[in-house]
């Protein structure tokens, strides 16, 4: 009787809005019933279990496969840790059960090490949870900095075993992900302070940087840093393929960061940047102990959004050659034994992207709600 | 601020330093390791194998020759894969030390583009392939088709140039930035043709699922001399590469492979000894070790060698040699090296 | 009263790091393009631009250039013989082809999707939300590849491709019916453009719209029973391995054209939905309580005040579509990145050839921008700022 009711209420209210259900739930009938027929029957799946290795780390030797699960184990336990740290406990069993249900679907597909070695990361991300809540909760805040930093250096210190012309797949896609965000920030922050600022010249210059990069296409930076890069080097230092397609990302990324910074910059009153100084503050404290934080917080899902345009935007690096997920799909589509999957293929591809994706908007909404941003 | 200001111009001081000229010889000699551009995905001439991961392949091997002329073992070579594309800004930007990368000798290239060519390796010819199902029998059947190649390549000019030459109109030609996008377009029935080099095309072919499905047309529309290159304005790096491909051929004429060198190495023929490198200075007159020659032949082998390893006829990609133009110019082909003395 | 020393006079400082810095940022400047010069002396590559002028030599699947024929400009299919820069301008033609095309359509549905999130239709509600976050949070470049190699090359081949209406849906490209040039074109043109001006003169005259609009029609009628067919209906039809006749919409075109609208129309869709949701809901109620019914609230009351907030950032995703139109050298679509590509190739100068490209796809932006700027001064409300 409820169901009754509410359907009446939602879809069925007037002459027209019947109408408009019928017409759309005929094409959501048609179109759905053409692919889930598609995918039980006529796609052959296989391609994904039997390209597995591929698509998550592309080329890295299997012998040293072992440093990927360390790196992944230095990373969950970098995650857990912050997450023991800022975020409320609720929402870990949401990302606990996801987690679990991803574990189980990859489950079959996967080799029993690297059942194993999931495992064992995500024991080191759980470890490293109840460590963070079970420490002072004002000294594990001052630990993140520090402990993110040496994290970082000692996964790429683990995965450098292995020459980075080898690592490709997925998880070339997060760490360029990653490298391209923690050094496009910085940068955009400065260029953000320097339009704000009032010298003339260094708003020029920094308006200048913005708007040119702006208004060009990604790829164009990405092939003009590959081009330019080598020219800028001493002949004998040679800098890999995944560096300079970074390095474009981060000139690139930068001048986005920089204009939600701005965004965000704008939004502090003139009042506390006068109250600061006359506290006494120096205009290197008062920036990053009381404007930055202000702005930045007012701008973080604008910041997220950002991090999630690059996840995205490497799969670019199929274009100038870099071995990411997406030229792993590439790789396998151009094996004949799967030519002709490209539907499944390039499903698999956005599935993964999607989970990334998804999960980290989800996160900047659930940040945007705790810190209960635009309800003022 | 003081501080900054030095280590920034510090660093640009040296950049400047570090592009003093100074032939790529001593920088490779100094890196202890040879950076080869290959093609990466063109079966039988430079591919990663499936099995090992490793780069393989008739052009690979040249890589191979190289590296173990300078430094004794054939596999201290970093290969990086670069499209057709890329290729020349590879070697233009000093990214990789040489190129073995099926590339065609033309006079732009060497001329407006800016690299130095190497001893044709490969003498090709530009072919097109069609599907069976077409009922096509000769490349004077296609006005009005649409040929499929990859960008910034020969073929693609020659093609245009053909189809103007016949005065066709309404033929399309679709370019892709790899060729295993040209061939999935193909596959797929976006083109009715497909035109590479007729090796590439024998190597696609046997890749395919149904390798008879597919016709390789007889006509040949172009020649492709096939080589590696360099930069421009360094005589030194390119002389040694050059004589390196040369020693290949040598060996072959000599008929030295690798299970006979060291018999030959004992030889008191002195144009032996001085090709093997056992009394003269050939080898050091090019800046190279002077048994470079038998480092090249102990490591990899002679011509005849590295083709019938990778384009012979026990080899899934089997190109005839006897009486082509890679034939040796004593059996008839072109293959022929100027004397080591 | 102590005299603050020079060395901390704000003042001062501000001035000397102003000077500091943009002395850093020239000698940067003149030290990386020196560096990048002498890097390029030295391995024997001239910067240069001459190349322009030389002959391309290869053909472009589709696309006009321009070229003096016969003492006239004309627009017409590039040709091998062409020179370098004809090819550029092929590619600019292009881009600006598919970006036009795709602006248009991803306006429209981006505009149904942002109505539809609001729909208080349980269905389309939802609907609109699945699509919004499956397209949003998927790479664009994924999406291309998907539409041209998973959907488009699988349609069946020309010989066994279905025909509506004229119509002909095939892996070779869609071929639609299309009105070209007939006997009477020549006598016709005068009144064409005559009709033309009058429209687009009443698009911005407001009082005096009305009469030109007619003007125009009048005009446009009068020229076609004057001149007599000066256009005609040019049917494809299949022939050999190709179809001649109709306007072609090669696969690659719209794979590029439906992988950008549907992606920009997520974002567009977005922008809308924020819009209509930042009104105030009396204006609503307002509107039902004059009688209005729910399209006719849409039509005359909320878009047009939702037009003013959706300005600006449907300005932004304009440019985004035109800049993301370079990823079509991933399915073989000669916009400008793609001929870029090949000219660099064909010709060894990748770095004059990537500064042109950037300097058209600047210039594209800034026009763009300039065109929002000036609409959005004429939606605005009147006293408002900005």
């Amino acid at each position: 009787m409820r169901a009754l009711a509410w359907m009446k209420r939602n879809l069925f209210n007037g002459v027209w809005n019947t109408l408009l259900t019928l017409v759309t739930a005929y094409l959501l009938y048609a179109v759905g019933r053409a692919i889930l027929v598609w995918a039980f029957t006529e796609a052959r799946w296989q391609v994904i279990p039997a390209n597995f290795r591929l698509f998550m780390v592309g080329p890295f030797p299997p012998e040293a496969i072992w440093r990927v699960w360390v790196a992944l184990a230095i990373f969950l336990a970098l995650v857990g840790f912050t997450a023991g740290v800022v975020v409320r406990r609720r929402y870990l069993g949401t990302a606990a059960a996801v987690a679990g249900v991803l574990y189980l679907l990859a489950f079959p597909v996967l080799l029993p090490s690297s059942r194993l070695g999931l495992l064992a990361a995500a024991f080191a991300g759980g470890l490293a949870w109840l460590l963070a809540g079970s420490i002072a909760p004002r000294l594990a805040r001052r630990l993140l900095a520090p402990v993110w930093f040496l994290g970082t250096l000692a996964a790429i210190q683990v995965l450098s075993g292995v020459p980075s012309q080898r690592w490709g797949g997925l998880l070339l896609t997060v760490i360029a992900t990653f490298f391209a965000v923690v050094l496009a920030f910085p940068l955009g922050l400065l260029l953000a302070l320097g339009r704000t600022s009032k010298m003339p010249v260094i708003s020029l210059l920094s308006t200048l940087y913005i708007e040119l990069v702006r208004g060009v296409p990604l790829v164009t930076v990405l092939f003009l840093a590959w081009i330019m890069v080598p020219l800028f080097v001493p002949e004998d230092f040679r800098v890999p393929q995944l560096v300079r397609g970074i390095a474009g990302f981060v000139l690139f990324a930068a001048a986005y960061l920089a204009e939600y910074v701005r965004g965000g910059l704008q939004g502090v009153s003139r009042g506390q940047w006068e109250a600061a100084w006359a506290l006494g503050l120096s205009g290197f404290q008062t920036v990053v102990f009381i404007i930055l934080p202000q702005a930045l917080r007012a701008v973080i899902p604008a910041l997220i959004g950002q991090v999630i345009a690059i996840f995205k935007d490497t799969s670019l690096f199929v274009i100038i050659g870099i071995m990411d997920l997406l030229s792993m799909a590439q790789v396998v589509l151009s094996n004949p034994k799967f030519l002709g999957l490209e539907r499944e293929v390039y499903l698999f591809v956005m599935f993964v992207y999607f989970l990334g994706a998804a999960s980290l908007s989800f996160l900047s909404r659930r940040l945007e709600a705790a810190m209960g941003l635009g309800k003022r | 601020m003081k501080r900054l200001v030095l280590i920034v111009l510090s660093f640009l001081l040296l950049t400047a330093f570090g592009l003093a000229q100074k032939s790529r010889m001593d920088v490779v000699m100094e890196r202890g390791k040879l950076i080869c551009g290959v093609n990466g995905k063109a079966p039988g001439f430079g591919y990663v194998d499936e099995k090992t991961g490793k780069y393989m392949g008739f052009d690979v091997d040249f890589c191979r020759a190289v590296s173990a002329a300078l430094f004794d073992d054939p596999d201290r070579v970093e290969y990086v894969p670069l499209t057709a594309k890329a290729r020349f800004n590879a070697i233009q930007t000093g990214e990789v030390d040489v190129v073995f990368r099926n590339t065609t000798i033309t006079t732009s290239r060497d001329g407006s583009v800016g690299v130095d060519f190497l001893p044709v390796n490969f003498y090709d010819g530009q072919g097109v392939m069609v599907k069976k199902e077409l009922g096509v029998k000769s490349v004077y059947e296609l006005e009005g088709a649409t040929v499929c190649t990859n960008q910034g390549t020969t073929t693609e000019k020659n093609w245009t140039d053909f189809v103007r030459s016949q005065g066709w109109k309404g033929n399309k030609l679709l370019t892709f930035e790899s060729f295993d996008k040209v061939f999935n377009a193909f596959m797929s029935g976006r083109c009715d043709a497909v035109t590479t080099d007729k090796s590439g095309l024998v190597g696609w072919k046997a890749k395919a699922p149904d390798p008879e499905a597919l016709v390789i047309l007889p006509e040949t529309l172009s020649k492709e001399p096939l080589a590696g290159f360099t930069f421009q304005n360094d005589s030194r790096w390119r002389d040694a590469l050059t004589w390196i491909v040369y020693a290949t051929i040598q060996a072959e004429e000599f008929g030295i492979t690798q299970k006979n060198l060291d018999e030959f190495l004992k030889s008191d023929k002195p144009a032996i000894r001085r090709f093997l490198g056992l009394e003269g200075t050939l080898g050091k007159g090019l800046g190279l070790p002077n048994d470079f020659v038998a480092r090249v032949i102990r490591h990899v082998g002679n011509y005849g060698e590295i083709y019938d390893r990778h384009l012979g006829p026990n080899s899934p990609f089997f190109i005839p040699r006897k009486g082509s133009l890679n034939d040796l110019y004593t059996r008839g082909g072109l293959m022929y090296s100027p004397p080591f003395r | 009263m102590k005299t603050v020393p020079f060395y901390k006079n704000i003042k001062v400082l501000g001035v000397l790091t102003q000077v500091v810095v943009s002395l850093l940022v020239l000698f940067g400047l003149y030290f990386l393009g020196r560096t990048a010069y002498e890097g390029m002396v030295s391995r024997g590559i001239p910067f240069t631009f001459s190349f322009l002028w030389q002959e391309a030599g290869f053909s472009i699947s589709e696309g006009k250039t321009i070229a003096l024929e016969g003492g006239r400009i004309v627009l017409r299919p590039f040709e091998p013989s062409d020179a370098y820069w004809q090819a550029f301008f092929t590619g600019v033609y292009n881009t600006l082809r598919v970006s036009i095309a795709g602006i248009v359509l991803t306006t429209l549905l981006g505009v149904m999707v942002g109505v539809g999130r609001l729909s208080s239709n349980w269905l389309v509600n939802r609907l609109s939300f699945a699509y919004v976050e499956l397209v949003r949070n998927t790479p664009l470049l994924v999406q291309l590849f998907f539409w041209y190699f998973g959907a488009i090359l699988k349609l069946p081949p020309i010989r066994q491709a279905s025909e509506w209406f004229g119509m002909i849906v095939s892996q070779r490209g869609v071929f639609v019916p299309w009105p070209v040039p007939g006997p009477g074109f020549d006598r016709y043109l005068p009144f064409f453009l005559g009709g033309l001006l009058a429209f687009l003169l009443g698009a911005f005259w407001s009082r005096g719209r009305r009469g030109l609009w007619l003007l125009g029609l009048l005009l446009l009628a009068a020229g076609w029973l004057y001149a007599g067919d000066p256009f005609v209906l040019s049917v494809p039809e299949k022939r050999g391995f190709r179809v001649v006749g109709g306007a072609q919409l090669s696969p690659e075109f719209s794979a590029v054209l439906l992988a950008l609208v549907v992606y920009t129309a997520s974002y567009i869709a977005e922008i809308v939905r924020g819009a209509i949701q930042s009104l105030p809901k009396g204006q609503w109620e307002a509107a039902f309580s004059l009688g209005l019914n729910y399209g006719q609230t849409l039509r005359y009351v909320i878009l047009p005040q939702a037009l003013r907030i959706i300005v600006p950032p449907l300005g932004n995703q304009y440019l985004n579509l035109t800049k993301n139109s370079s990823l079509a050298i991933a399915v073989g679509y000669p916009d400008l990145f793609n001929v870029y590509g090949t000219i660099a190739n064909q010709s060894g100068r990748s770095l004059e050839g990537i500064l042109i490209v950037m300097g058209v796809y600047l210039s594209l932006s800034l026009t763009i921008s300039a065109l929002v700027n000036a609409y959005n001064r004429r939606v605005a409300l009147r006293g408002a700022r900005r």
